[in-house]
């Protein structure tokens, strides 16, 4: 019997062991491919990468020059796009995860809807937005019209991840707040939004994520154009629509996309970072599980 | 209040609704004159001569999805546990750094460097190197910091009770993980899978430099093939009447798809509760 | 309370950006729109900043989109200059076409491949799949990747009429594009053969990609023997309106016809019409 229970606890120590490798190893793995991705884009775009090319506007369609512009013209359609993304998917997740039983016909239909969105082909995206944003709401190529499309994308995966996190809090806490008395805006308010901060936080960032990333949507939607905008009724190139343009369309435009990249990589990295900050402070973690 | 939730929750379900009469609105001419059954009996697709066969596309962007999920997945969840149980702080905030800027890259920027650098080392194992595999490989890395994030925020928001209860039982830190953690964030796991799944399918840039484009069933990883969202981004810059109808079908087909794809995981998950 | 303030602090933010949404209604003489096709797209942005720099007041949008949105804008009066990148085809008679410059084909090898020139009937076998390895042609043993334009793309009816099939007789192992990306495939694949923009191509080689071009029926591919119309393999690069051009738009289509915008045509391996 004795012996049983040591070989039980090799068998044991040995799935350990091979789990623990296992996890180790992948995860060597992912970091080992996003270090090879990144240190290959840092090396071809490194040389053209300085302040200026930060600041200044596109020349010669883009083999020299900067891309000041086209910073401003991504920035504004991230926000746009946020903007939009924000008041309505909360307000979905919240819906979904607060006025619906978990399995509920209306949870189902909604959540069904949202992810066959999901994989939506970007360009058809973009051709719905051109013709729904640009064509019959009437605002043209502009920076509006991409990231209220952004924004159909990324609503998704934010009302997703952000109605995780709220079906994630326990449910005696919103039973103990109605026997306080308390309302469920309150309660949502004080209790639930915080509570669910770090999901929140996470939505917003892959919301984010994926709208710096998007491509073929944008070309058609806010365009090519690579002037500073004056408004949001303006084209402006997003920074993915330049990074493409250069890599497969410009010759020799290999440079500047490759600059292009590292410099939305380090953009990204200041807008994650601030997304995060603002986050926190508004919402921050007010409550301590216990 | 709740009125105001109903309609933003509407508002967002109702997208779909508008991007599906778009591409039947698009599509209706060839559908009128061609018929639906002829984009999959047709032996291949040469709009220009009157051919419309899709179903090699269908395979192959199946295959591609598959093969991406399938890569991910596993990768996916090790990565958000490896954040999450073994790594010490700042390696954690690292690597969850790493993930955040890799779900930010353009995939442009990830098609660009399947092309200049994967596709050629492909390509001296068995030419032409573009392919079938090059396509699931930098598709997998396009999805895994999403199934990798969504994974990491449901380990975060476990109650700490479980790990606890957990310790006092004794048990290692990978028999807490097999047999008490993965279980309670299974759903959440799998509604990061789904959704990343279905980005997999409508996915067009990267597939678009990396995997070929030629429209043939694939008899071998290392052969390339043709995703249907390729398809819409490769032709649709030129394509004029029934050939541009056509592209929308292939839209349409996509997005047929998904929700086959969505409602089979339904039924085989059981759906997936948020309420551990 | 700290919260309070933050959110007081992105409210005037928000307050700050609303000029930013100013209806401007825009006289329609002050903004040319240009959409189509791509490979025109860069060298009409460039040619459209000259103009704005020589005429203040006027705005010339350039969004791409395709040559076949060229033709459908240009049609329905959502883009004032439709960019197209062909001959004009039967059935678009109605539209009136303006040359801008021309843009030659060539077939390029990887640097490395021993082969020198192919002739006309060793490309058909190659495209067709009958010749399947480079010795049958004079090269080093080894695959032939053939890599096709997709279908549509003026380059590849270009390359059909000239070699005179079908595009369903092309078997071939890639499907590009565009340009960049058929140049990037044929350089990271030594025994890859595939037919490019001269422009493109020619930059690309001088800039160290392991390329090269061949020579079409004996003749070198340049962009000078494009322009001298030597070289067979050519396409025209227009520029296409509804009705007459009036104005704003007939103004930059002549200036884009002219002499002023050569170097700028040149900077992007086009050959200029104009003398």
């Amino acid at each position: 019997m004795f012996k049983a229970v040591q070989e039980q606890a090799m068998l044991r120590v040995f799935r350990d062991w091979s789990v623990l490798i296992a996890i180790w190893s992948a995860a060597a793995m992912v970091a080992g491919v996003f270090i090879w991705l990144l240190a290959d884009i840092a090396m071809r775009g490194a040389p053209r990468f300085d302040l200026s090319f930060l600041i200044d506007a596109p020349g010669n369609s883009g083999r020299s020059g900067g891309i000041g512009p086209i910073l401003v013209s991504t920035a504004l359609i991230l926000a746009v796009a946020i903007t939009a993304t924000v008041p309505v998917g909360l307000g979905a997740a919240i819906f979904l995860s607060e006025f619906t039983r978990s399995g509920g016909l209306p949870g189902r239909a909604v959540g069904l809807s949202l992810d066959v969105l999901a994989g939506v082909p970007s360009i058809v995206f973009g051709l719905f937005g051109n013709a729904f944003f640009c064509i019959w709401l009437g605002l043209g190529f502009s920076i509006l019209s991409g990231g209220l499309t952004l924004a159909c994308m990324v609503l998704p995966i934010f009302i997703r991840v952000a109605e995780a996190g709220l079906r994630m809090t326990p449910g005696d806490w919103r039973n103990g707040a109605a026997a306080l008395g308390l309302t469920r805006l309150a309660v949502l308010r004080q209790i639930l939004l915080p509570a669910a901060a770090p999901s929140l936080v996470l939505a917003l960032m892959m919301g984010i994520g994926r709208s710096a990333s998007e491509t073929a949507a944008l070309i058609f939607t806010s365009g090519y154009v690579d002037r500073m905008p004056a408004s949001l009724l303006d084209s402006g190139r997003a920074i993915s629509v330049h990074i493409y343009d250069l890599s497969m369309n410009v010759a020799g435009g290999d440079p500047g996309a490759y600059a292009s990249a590292l410099a939305l990589i380090v953009f990204l990295f200041i807008i994650n970072g601030a997304a995060k900050w603002i986050t926190d402070s508004l919402i921050g973690r007010r409550i301590v599980t216990l | 209040m709740i009125r105001v939730l109903a309609v933003a929750s509407t508002a967002a379900a109702c997208i779909l609704v508008l991007i599906v009469l778009f591409m039947l609105r698009e599509a209706w001419p060839v559908l009128q004159r061609v018929g639906f059954l002829r984009f999959l009996s047709d032996p291949a697709w040469h709009p220009a001569e009157g051919l419309y066969g899709l179903t090699p596309m269908l395979a192959a962007s199946l295959a591609i999805a598959a093969g991406a999920v399938l890569l991910a997945g596993p990768f996916g969840v090790a990565s958000a546990v490896f954040v999450r149980f073994y790594a010490a702080a700042p390696l954690a905030s690292a690597f969850r750094w790493a993930l955040l800027l890799l779900a930010g890259l353009p995939s442009v920027v990830l098609g660009l460097w399947g092309l200049t650098v994967l596709v050629p080392m492909i390509g001296r194992i068995e030419p032409p190197g573009a392919s079938l595999i090059a396509g699931v490989l930098v598709l997998a890395l396009m999805i895994l910091p999403t199934i990798a994030l969504t994974t990491e925020a449901a380990l975060d928001a476990m109650p700490g009770s479980y790990l606890r209860g957990a310790a006092a039982l004794g048990l290692s830190r990978e028999s807490t993980i097999l047999g008490v953690i993965l279980p309670a964030v299974k759903g959440s796991i799998m509604a990061g899978v789904l959704l990343s799944a279905a980005r997999a399918l409508g996915e067009t840039v990267v597939l678009l430099m990396v995997t070929g484009n030629v429209v043939q069933l694939p008899a071998s990883l290392f052969d390339p093939v043709r995703a249907l969202t390729a398809n819409i981004a490769l032709e649709m810059a030129y394509a004029m009447g029934d050939h541009r109808a056509a592209l929308f079908v292939s839209g349409l087909m996509v997005a047929l798809l998904v929700l086959l794809f969505v409602l089979v995981s339904r039924r085989l998950g059981g759906g997936w509760s948020f309420n551990v | 309370m700290r919260k309070h303030f933050t959110a007081a602090r992105l409210a005037m933010l928000f307050v700050a950006l609303l000029p930013w949404t100013e209806t401007v209604a825009q006289a329609d003489e002050a903004r040319l729109i240009l959409t189509g096709s791509s490979t025109i797209a860069p060298l009409a942005a460039e040619i459209g900043k000259r103009f704005e720099t020589l005429n203040p007041g006027i705005r010339i949008d350039v969004q791409s989109g395709g040559s076949s949105r060229g033709i459908s804008d240009a049609r329905s009066g959502i883009a004032d200059i439709g960019m197209v990148s062909r001959a004009p085809n039967p059935g678009e008679s109605d539209l009136k076409f303006f040359g801008v410059a021309r843009d030659g084909v060539s077939i390029i090898l990887h640097r490395d491949n021993a082969v020198a020139s192919l002739t006309d009937a060793q490309i058909t076998g190659i495209f067709k799949g009958n010749i399947t390895d480079w010795k049958d042609v004079g090269g080093k043993a080894g695959r032939i990747t053939v890599v096709n334009k997709a279908e549509g793309r003026s380059t590849l009816e270009l390359f059909l009429n000239y070699f005179k099939f079908k595009n369903s007789e092309i078997k071939a192992q890639v499907v590009i594009g565009d340009n960049a990306q058929g140049i990037k495939t044929v350089a990271g694949n030594p025994g890859a053969i595939g037919y490019v923009s001269i422009g493109a191509a020619e930059f690309e080689a001088g800039q160290g990609t392991p390329i090269k071009l061949l020579p079409m029926s004996g003749v070198a591919p340049s962009v000078e023997n494009v322009r001298n119309g030597s070289f067979p393999l050519s396409r025209p690069l227009n520029f296409v309106t509804k009705r007459e051009p009036q104005g704003s738009a007939r103004r930059f289509i002549d200036f884009a016809r002219s002499k002023n915008v050569n170097e700028l045509i040149k900077a992007e391996y086009f050959a200029p019409l104009a003398e």
